[in-house]
C-alpha cells in the first residue's frame, strides 16, 4: 500500500492540465466521474475553476458537472490536509469503542470531526472500510489499518507527519 | 529445496502489519541462507490470527499466527521446516475454523495467488467458463435457474430469472455490472473475492456475458478499497492477455470487454439504479422503478446487475452443475451463504456456511463470543439497514424466509455483534443520522424523514415526552417505509423499530430535571 510520501506532489492551478485531462478522458463510456478522480487525485482537490472546462469539454452544463461534484463525498472543495486521516464511525468499528477513539483524536488535535488542523491533520468520518472484523479501523493516507488504540493510532499519524 | 511460504496481502491483514511480517521473513531468511519464496495469497478469513503465515509441506500447508513481523527472527527456523512454536497452528485444513465450513465460493482465496492464471485453473478455474462457451444462452439461464442462486446483495432475486428477462431483450448492446459498491458496515466479503481471487468475479462476469448476450461490462468499485480496485484492473490485464476477455473470449468468436469504475464515496451508490446513473457520470440519485434495469438499465440499454458474490457463485454452479450446487441450503435459500462475523466479536472473520446454520452457532460456536468478554447484547444482521436481534433469536435458521419472518434480514451475510456496553437508543438515532448522511435527496420520505427521525429520537434521549415521541418515530417509520423509492429510507426503519421493539428499556429516559 502506498502512503502519500512517495506520491507525485499535488500540482497547482493549471487550466490548460484540467482541459488536458479532461480531453484525454473524454471518450469513455460516463467520462465525468473518471475525470473527477483524475482531477482530485492530481490536485489534491476539485477546483471550482475546472468546472466550466469540464463542463465545455464534455458538452454539459456547468450546473451538472457542480451537481455530481457537490453530490459525492470524494471530492473536496479544497486542497488536502498534508496527512489525511479517514476514521470510520459505522456499527461495527462502533461496537469496538471507535467513537471514543475518534473523539479523543479530534481534541488532540484541537478539531472538529470533518475539519483540517493548523498541522495539516484533516479527520474525516467515513462509514465503512470493509475491515470490520479488525476494528476500529482508519485509512491514513490511503493506507488502511486496523485493531486501532489511541497509542497506534498516534504513532501511525505521526509517522506520516515525519 | 526452495521452502514455499504464503504471507497475505488482503487489505485486512495488511491493516494488521502484513508487510512488515513479510518484509521479515524475507530479510530473515536472506540472512540464514534459506532458500524461501514467499506468495502473497488473499485472507483465509480468519481475522483474529493475521497475520496469519502458512509454509508448503509435503503434507499439505502448516500454519503460524498471528505473525507479527517482531515474531519472525524467533520463528523463521521452525517456520523453514514446518516445526513446532507457541504461535504453530497445525495443519491449516484442520484450523476447526476452516474445517467445518462448506467453501464453494471462497475455495480458493487464501489459498492461491490471486494474480496467477495458471494457479487459478489449477484449483479448478475456468472449469465454468469452458462449459459455457458450449452451451446456448438459454441453457446457462436455466443452469443458474436451478442452481436457486439468489442475489447475493441483500434482495435475493433469482439470479437466472434476472439473466433470462435481459437475454429476451433485443440487442446488439446489452451490458453486465457488478455492483461492488460494497458499503455495508460489517461486510467484506466483496473486498475479499476481488482481492482474493478476482478472477472468479471476472469469469461469473463473462458467463453472464454469454448467457445474455452482453458484450460489455462494468465493475463499480468504492473508493474506499484501493487495493480492490487495483487488483481488479490486474487481473483484467492477465485476462486480455491470455484472451479471455476482448473480441474473441477464448478462441469462440464471441466479445466481452471489461472495466473497472470507481465509486467517489456514495453509500447510495450501492442501490442499483443509484449505481447505473453514477456509471453514467451522474449524481448517484435513485430512478423510479419500471423500467427494471434488466430491460432498460446502463444507458438505457438491457443490464444485468449483479452484487460480487452472486457473480462469484456463478463459475462454480456452471462447473460442478445445478444439482450440485443447490443440494446445499434450505428451503428456498439454496447453496451457501458467506457471512461475515464483525464488530465485538472473539473470531471475526468469513464464514461460508450451507443456508440454514443457526445466527448461535455463527456467533458463538465460529465467533467464539464477544471480544471484550463481556456479554452479548444483540447483533445486526444484513448491514445499517438491517434489524438488530435479540439473544432468544439466536436459535433462527439463517435463510433468507426465516429471518424475514422474525423481522429480520440477512442482507449481504453482515453480522455485527455488540456487547452489554451497547445502548440502542443511540444505535437508533444512529441509524436516522447515517440516513441523513447518505439519502440521495430524491424522495421526500427518506431525505426529511431521516432529519426528523433523528431530531425524535434525540428528544427521546433527553427524556422529553418519551411515549409521544415513540409513537412519532413509530409513524414516520411506516411512512419511510411505505413511501420512500428505494431500499435507504425503506429500511432505515428496520434496525430503529428493531431497537425500540427489542430494547425498550434503552428507551426509557429519565424526563429532564426542569420538566419535575
Amino acid at each position: 500500500m502506498r502512503g502519500n510520501a512517495g506520491a507525485i506532489p499535488a500540482a497547482s492551478w493549471d487550466p490548460a492540465l484540467v482541459r488536458g485531462i479532461a480531453e484525454e478522458m473524454k471518450g469513455q463510456e460516463g467520462a465525468l466521474l473518471p475525470i473527477l478522480h483524475a482531477l482530485n487525485e492530481r490536485f489534491g482537490y476539485v477546483d471550482e475553476r475546472a468546472e466550466p472546462l469540464v463542463a465545455e469539454v464534455l458538452n454539459l452544463s456547468r450546473a451538472e458537472v457542480h451537481g455530481v461534484i457537490s453530490f459525492y463525498h470524494d471530492f473536496r472543495a479544497a486542497p488536502a490536509g498534508r496527512v489525511s486521516v479517514k476514521v470510520c464511525r459505522a456499527e461495527a468499528c462502533q461496537s469496538m469503542g471507535a467513537l471514543a477513539l475518534i473523539e479523543r483524536l479530534c481534541a488532540r488535535h484541537g478539531v472538529a470531526l470533518g475539519d483540517t488542523s493548523a498541522g495539516g491533520i484533516a479527520i474525516e468520518p467515513v462509514y465503512c472500510l470493509g475491515n470490520c472484523a479488525c476494528a476500529p479501523a482508519a485509512m491514513i493516507n490511503e493506507c488502511l489499518h486496523g485493531r486501532l488504540d489511541a497509542d497506534r493510532l498516534d504513532r501511525l499519524i505521526a509517522e506520516q507527519e515525519a | 529445496m526452495s521452502i514455499t511460504v504464503y504471507v497475505p496481502a488482503d487489505s485486512a491483514a495488511l491493516s494488521v502489519g502484513a508487510e512488515e511480517t513479510a518484509a521479515a521473513i524475507s530479510r530473515e531468511a536472506g540472512a540464514r541462507g534459506l532458500d524461501m519464496k514467499i506468495v502473497r495469497n488473499g485472507s483465509r478469513g480468519l481475522f483474529w490470527l493475521e497475520p496469519l503465515v502458512e509454509v508448503m509441506t509435503s503434507a499439505g500447508r502448516v500454519a503460524y499466527g498471528p505473525v507479527s513481523g517482531a515474531d519472525v527472527p524467533g520463528l523463521i527456523e521452525a517456520l523453514s521446516v514446518a516445526g513446532a512454536h507457541p504461535l504453530c497452528l497445525g495443519p491449516t485444513d484442520e484450523i476447526p475454523y476452516l474445517k467445518s465450513q462448506e467453501r464453494l465460493t471462497f475455495a480458493r482465496i487464501g489459498v492461491i495467488d490471486p494474480l496467477d492464471l495458471a494457479d487459478y485453473e489449477a484449483h479448478g478455474g475456468l472449469a465454468g467458463l469452458r462449459r459455457a462457451l458450449v452451451m446456448e444462452p438459454a441453457a446457462i439461464c436455466d443452469e443458474v435457474t436451478e442452481s436457486g442462486l439468489r442475489g447475493r446483495g441483500g434482495a435475493g432475486f433469482p439470479a437466472g430469472i434476472k439473466w433470462k428477462t435481459v437475454r429476451e431483450q433485443p440487442g446488439p448492446l446489452k451490458y453486465v455490472c457488478c455492483n461492488a459498491d460494497e458499503g455495508d458496515s460489517g461486510t467484506f466479503a466483496d473486498r475479499m473475492v476481488m482481492e482474493g481471487d478476482p478472477f472468479m468475479l471476472i469469469e461469473g462476469m463473462i458467463i453472464a456475458g454469454l448467457a445474455t448476450g452482453a458484450t460489455e461490462g462494468f465493475v463499480y468499485i468504492r473508493s474506499e478499497y484501493p487495493r480492490a480496485v487495483a487488483q481488479m484492473e490486474a487481473a483484467i490485464g492477465v485476462l486480455e492477455r491470455a484472451g479471455w476477455l476482448g473480441p474473441d473470449v477464448g478462441g469462440s468468436g464471441r466479445a466481452f470487454r471489461l472495466h473497472v469504475r470507481k465509486g467517489a464515496g456514495a453509500y447510495i451508490c450501492g442501490e442499483e439504479s443509484s449505481m447505473l446513473e453514477s456509471l453514467e457520470g451522474r449524481r448517484g440519485t435513485v430512478r423510479a422503478k419500471p423500467p427494471i434495469a434488466a430491460i432498460a438499465g446502463l444507458f438505457g440499454k438491457p443490464t444485468v446487475v449483479n452484487n460480487v458474490l452472486t457473480l462469484a457463485s456463478v463459475p462454480v454452479v456452471l462447473a460442478r452443475g445445478a444439482a450440485f450446487y443447490r443440494d446445499f441450503g434450505m428451503g428456498r435459500s439454496r447453496g451457501t451463504q458467506p457471512f461475515q462475523l464483525a464488530g465485538n466479536v472473539k473470531r471475526g472473520g468469513l464464514v461460508e456456511k450451507a443456508f440454514g446454520v443457526t445466527l448461535r452457532e455463527l456467533i458463538e460456536d465460529f465467533g467464539g463470543g464477544t471480544a471484550t468478554g463481556r456479554p452479548f447484547r444483540t447483533a445486526q444482521l444484513g448491514g445499517p439497514l438491517g434489524a438488530y436481534i435479540s439473544e432468544d433469536m439466536l436459535d433462527l435458521p439463517a435463510d433468507y424466509e426465516a429471518l424475514a419472518e422474525a423481522g429480520a434480514m440477512l442482507g449481504h451475510g453482515g453480522i455485527v455483534v455488540f456487547d452489554e456496553s451497547v445502548d440502542m437508543a443511540e444505535m437508533a438515532r444512529f441509524a436516522f443520522e447515517f440516513c441523513e448522511i447518505e439519502s440521495c435527496g430524491k424522495c421526500t420520505p427518506c431525505r426529511i424523514g431521516a432529519i426528523r427521525g433523528r431530531e425524535t429520537v434525540e428528544k427521546v434521549l433527553r427524556g422529553e415526552n418519551v411515549a409521544a415521541n415513540i409513537a412519532l418515530i413509530d409513524d414516520l417509520c411506516e411512512l419511510m417505509r411505505d413511501g420512500s423509492l428505494c431500499a435507504m429510507g425503506g429500511l432505515t426503519p428496520m434496525p430503529v423499530l428493531s431497537a425500540i421493539r427489542l430494547f425498550p428499556e434503552d428507551f426509557d429516559r429519565a424526563a429532564p430535571l426542569a420538566a419535575e
